[in-house]
């Protein structure tokens, strides 16, 4: 067993429950196990960032301190999740004086942030350290033929400097690579390392869907039967506000969007419904038939 | 050094055709993707067309798409981009028109910059001399002032793919030039002007802007620059501003984010038109049977996370 401090971030316990029941589901599978950081604040997602630096980092120093305690490293299940506390991490990583001063403020709560702490998401656990030929070899129900589009979300991308390109440089192709070890055949199309448009759903939902919308008709014309996501952020927009986007398209998109987790935990042979596959607004049946079948 | 180009080209004088020619060309091993352009031009095809002057990264000409991302070709060595000497895809910049070959028609991106003001306008009466301001007020303006107007970040953001009418990053960031600028007398009315539709809350923090500058302009981070001086001067009838006090407030009482209060909130309470098309998102949300529970609760600590945003947003 690996043992992780589980982020869980706040959509897969609101918006999006299928994907912390997808993960918690798969987890034991890969000898993985969590314990969750139930008293760690947002992130901020970028929200806060924008608005006040230091309260967003000293909230994601407060984060990392607890796993520090616990001598674990961070798991995540959200890129946006990810991107902010890497930002964050390598901030407070690279600038002692600032360190300093964000550990005054979490010393009334008896927190000190070390420096030390290393935050992954699943994907990233998934192709360095459990391995895509060991992936592999645990799946029993291959995705087989399914062409399956990749949709990663900006903040695992970009900027690069700060999520360990340098060290990783496959990390803006682990998903499609992943695809592939589960026997599913990757899609390549513009719109995989694009904005979901999620951040500006509330301020202008025509572009925001036009922006989704795009994404899905370009899959759907390339014969793509579902995409795949690590960001719950961009499966509320792809899956949720498809609707709309389909509105603006001018067509009913009938696109499955899928939960990185529940890809992985379909071709490990848990069941569908295990997976929270029957909670999505998109019907994901011709997904989960065609792996059936 | 073998270069190999397989680059994008258009000629509107022989048609509407848009296709890719393979070159292959001798350089040294420093060699950058604009020198191979131009030993092409010289040497191989003198009907290739694209801009450049300076080729030193200070001129902003040679902006174009070196393997699907923006950048200045004359500051991408051939070894960054194709070190095992793979096949080097170049196309013009998007999001503007394209004239011939690399060439695009730059006219949107200067009436962008226009439309934003872009000079100073300082009220009161004029100094005696020239205006006085401290060294430290000027040290954070000059990232933006490092702008050399490629392009670069206009042609890969994602917002004006699908709407042109959006500012874009490189207005911005020069916006925020005069915002942070301690002689400037309109600051109010600047964000005012730059928080209507279009304009900083219409940026989706994708990141492409900041990925792809080649001056380290990160425009993108401007933008948000705006975004906390208009949320500090109190502008804020918009949905961007209610949205970012929502999260905010969220997070300050319970430690996490409230979706359903985030979502209305965002638009007003009182905003019917725009509140009325949540009603079939909710239903849908419940018929997919994952509707959060209307409590929200509060995480383990949240007074201590309440504690900080008191201490640190006051």
């Amino acid at each position: 067993m690996v043992k992780y401090a589980f982020y869980t971030g706040c959509v897969s316990k609101g918006g999006a429950p299928e994907l912390y029941q997808s993960i918690t589901a798969v987890a034991p599978k890969l000898g993985l196990e969590f314990e969750e950081l139930e008293g760690a604040a947002c992130t901020g997602a970028g929200v806060l960032t924008e608005r006040n630096e230091e309260l967003a980092d000293t909230l994601n120093a407060r984060t990392f301190a607890m796993a520090e305690r616990l001598n674990l490293p961070i798991m995540t299940i959200c890129s946006t999740c990810q991107g902010v506390m890497s930002q964050a991490n390598h901030r407070l990583k690279t600038n002692p004086g600032y360190l300093q001063r964000v550990n005054q403020h979490l010393a009334v709560e008896g927190l000190k942030y070390n420096g030390t702490a290393t935050v992954k998401h699943f994907m990233w656990f998934l192709a360095e350290d459990y391995g895509l030929t060991n992936l592999q070899s645990k799946v029993v129900r291959p995705l087989t033929g399914i062409k399956l589009a990749a949709f990663y979300g900006c903040y695992v991308l970009r900027p690069t400097k700060d999520l360990e390109y340098d060290e990783h440089p496959e990390r803006g192709e682990y998903l499609d690579q992943i695809i592939s070890a589960l026997g599913g055949v990757p899609i390549d199309y513009s719109g995989k390392t694009k904005c979901c448009g999620f951040p500006i759903l509330t301020m202008n939902e025509k572009n925001s869907v036009t922006m989704s919308g795009n994404h899905m008709m370009e899959v759907k014309e390339l014969g793509g039967e579902a995409m795949v996501t690590p960001c719950p952020l961009c499966h509320l927009s792809l899956d949720g506000y498809q609707p709309q986007a389909g509105k603006i398209k001018n067509v009913q998109i009938g696109m499955p969007i899928i939960h990185l987790p529940q890809a992985v935990g379909l071709a490990l042979g848990i069941p569908p419904q295990t997976l929270g596959l029957n909670k999505h607004i998109v019907s994901t049946a011709s997904f989960v038939g065609r792996v059936r079948s | 050094m073998k270069v190999k180009l397989n680059v994008k080209r258009f000629d509107p004088e022989k048609g509407s055709r848009v296709y890719f020619q393979k070159y292959e060309v001798d350089m040294d091993d420093q060699a950058t993707v604009l020198d191979a352009l131009i030993h092409v031009r010289e040497y191989v095809d003198p009907t290739l067309a694209f801009r450049c002057s300076c080729r030193s990264a200070i001129c902003g000409s040679c902006g174009m798409r070196i393997n699907g991302m923006a950048g200045l070709g004359c500051k991408t060595k051939i070894f960054q981009v194709a070190p095992n000497g793979e096949e080097i895809n170049v196309e013009p910049m998007g999001n503007m028109k394209v004239l011939r070959d690399l060439i695009v028609d730059m006219g949107m991106f200067w009436d962008k910059i226009r439309a934003v003001e872009p000079w100073l306008q300082p009220t009161g009466p004029e100094p005696e001399r020239e205006h006085i301001v401290p060294n430290q007020a000027m040290i954070d303006l000059t990232v933006a002032m490092n702008c050399i107007m490629c392009g670069s970040c206009v042609s890969d953001c994602t917002v004006m793919e699908v709407d042109k009418s959006f500012l874009g990053p490189a207005a911005l960031a020069k916006a925020y030039r005069f915002v942070d600028d301690p002689r400037d007398g309109h600051t109010e009315e600047r964000i005012e002007k730059y928080s209507k539709p279009g304009g900083i809350w219409d940026c989706t923090h994708c990141y492409f802007c900041v990925q792809v500058c080649p001056k380290d302009v990160a425009p993108m981070d401007r933008i948000l620059d705006i975004r906390e001086a208009a949320l500090n001067a109190g502008i804020k009838n918009n949905n961007g501003s209610r949205h970012s006090d929502s999260f905010a407030n969220s997070v300050k009482i319970s430690g996490w984010l409230d979706e359903g209060r985030l979502a209305v909130e965002s638009h007003g309470y009182t905003n019917i038109p725009e509140l009325l098309p949540l009603i079939p998102v909710g239903l849908r949300v419940m018929m997919a049977g994952k509707m959060p529970s209307p409590i929200h609760h509060k995480r383990p600590g949240s007074k201590y996370v309440k504690q900080l945003f008191e201490k640190l947003e006051g």
